[in-house]
């Protein structure tokens, strides 16, 4: 198996893929559609603002290659906007599309109710079971965000408190969204990213259900 | 809801991990990297460093240090010490640091705070305090603390409330608060200087200068409305571990990870 972490040029993905390495884990780094192509297990790792990180995506070319893919249930992760962007649209600076893979949208917490952005050790409570998450446990993981998802209760995987619920692990069919860092959240981190990289490719059609 | 933090602080001088005395006296304590790694192991949230490498090799050998602690250690860190500039901040962000620290730089030019915010985000973006309580006040008078610059060996003559709440208006993400009075002494933190603060910006404040034990770091984060406590000699010399922090908190009912 090979793990591809889909590198669009943007922020430093250095410690995800480090992250990997140290739950044994061999990750490689690219952009490249024949990589794409060939990987077991596809992460997204985003960073900075909604629509500049589906243009940096766009700048690659990697949405028609990672559309087939998941089309024949390879596993693939979104993490933080690398989530975002699994919704249809997204509200941060003005409206942008978003690959649309998973239903619902990303919407702004009301800064005038919370200290915004989300800094910090928050919980995931689950709501149903998932192969990536240990239930009953509710793991404590490292967050940074302004705008959060807000999607179908069949889509949440788990939920997390900052003034409100919102979805902190959503799924459907073979992808995953986590909103945290696991690559910043030590053990409970790098536990989530080995269930992710031990998932069966391509995932069995009963193992992936559409939310 | 969000957890209480404990963030270990180490100072580094040359890549080597040193303790500091009141700022002035400095003893080594090891590899930065062995260091981080050993409390990424027992539980802290979050790690500082604190550089203060004068060489004129500095920025490799920091960016150096920050690679290999981003490459072994998977929780947040900061670092800071001569960071003067948005070049500066991005080439540690780069090097895979999760927040830099800055001090002097942004008392000597305040727009570093807005222009590193804009640019990283003020998540990435931590504003360093040393403050020394004003101890000319008539009695009675609420007590004022005076900000200092230089590592702590310039006075400013600003007020430490006034440039906390000035500093998050322009982007600063966090208040990083030092007791200049409290740092070494192992007394206690200044918790009416915290107090001040804390109720003063929306931003978290990390408490720093004096924990020297358990209930100095508990005190931080409930009486002195801190949201992280900061600490570096009690750790480094195993004199407190952060599971009996974590303990503590717990049985305060403080939020904790």
């Amino acid at each position: 198996m090979t793990l591809a972490i889909v590198d669009c040029g943007i922020g430093n993905l250095r410690s995800v893929q480090k992250a990997f390495e140290a739950t044994g884990t061999a990750a490689v780094l690219t952009a490249d559609h024949g990589q794409l192509r060939e990987a077991s297990h596809l992460v997204v790792p985003g960073v900075g603002a909604f629509g500049d990180f589906m243009t940096a995506l766009g700048r690659i070319g990697v949405e028609t290659v990672l559309a087939d893919r998941i089309a024949q249930n390879t596993p693939l992760l979104g993490i933080c906007v690398g989530m975002q962007v699994l919704f249809e649209e997204g509200l941060e600076f003005g409206r942008h599309r978003g690959l649309g893979w998973i239903e619902g949208r990303v919407i702004p917490f009301d800064a005038d109710q919370l200290t915004v952005p989300h800094v910090g050790w928050n919980q995931a409570r689950s709501v149903r079971p998932d192969p990536l998450l240990d239930a009953p446990d509710e793991p404590w993981f490292y967050f940074v965000h302004s705008f959060h998802a807000e999607t179908s209760a069949d889509c949440v995987v788990a939920r997390t408190d900052y003034g409100h619920d919102f979805p902190s692990i959503v799924r459907s069919r073979s992808v995953w969204g986590v909103q945290f860092h696991p690559e910043k959240s030590q053990k409970a981190g790098l536990d989530l990213l080995a269930r992710f990289a031990a998932l069966p490719s391509p995932l069995v059609e009963q193992e992936a259900p559409s939310c | 809801m969000l957890a209480r933090r404990i963030i270990p602080c180490l100072d580094v001088n040359d890549g080597r991990v040193v303790k500091g005395i009141k700022f002035v006296d400095l003893v080594d304590a090891g590899d930065p990297v062995e260091q981080a790694k050993r409390y990424d192991a027992e539980g802290a949230d979050e790690l500082v460093f604190l550089d203060i490498t004068a060489s004129s090799d500095r920025r490799r050998i920091v960016a150096d240090m920050v690679r290999q602690v981003a490459d072994s250690v998977f929780i947040p860190f900061t670092v800071g010490g001569g960071i003067r500039t948005v070049d500066d901040m991005a080439g540690i962000l780069g090097s895979g640091a999760d927040k830099i620290a800055t001090n002097t730089a942004a008392l000597a030019d305040p727009s570093l705070l807005e222009d590193g915010a804009r640019r990283f985000g003020s998540q990435a973006i931590v504003l360093a305090i040393d403050a020394r309580r004003v101890t000319d006040g008539a009695p009675g008078e609420p007590p004022r603390w005076e900000v200092y610059s230089h590592g702590g060996r310039r006075a400013t003559g600003r007020d430490a409330v006034g440039w906390a709440m000035e500093a998050t208006s322009r982007g600063a993400g966090e208040i990083l608060l030092t007791s200049m009075d409290r740092d070494g002494t192992g007394d206690g933190y200044d918790l009416a200087l915290l107090r001040a603060v804390s109720q003063a910006v929306m931003v978290p404040v990390i408490a720093s200068g004096g924990a020297g034990t358990v209930d100095h770091i508990v005190d931080a984060l409930t009486a002195g409305g801190a949201s992280a406590a900061l600490a570096a000699s009690i750790f480094h010399f195993g004199r407190i571990s952060i599971p009996e922090v974590r303990a503590a908190l717990r049985e305060q009912g403080v939020p904790s990870r």
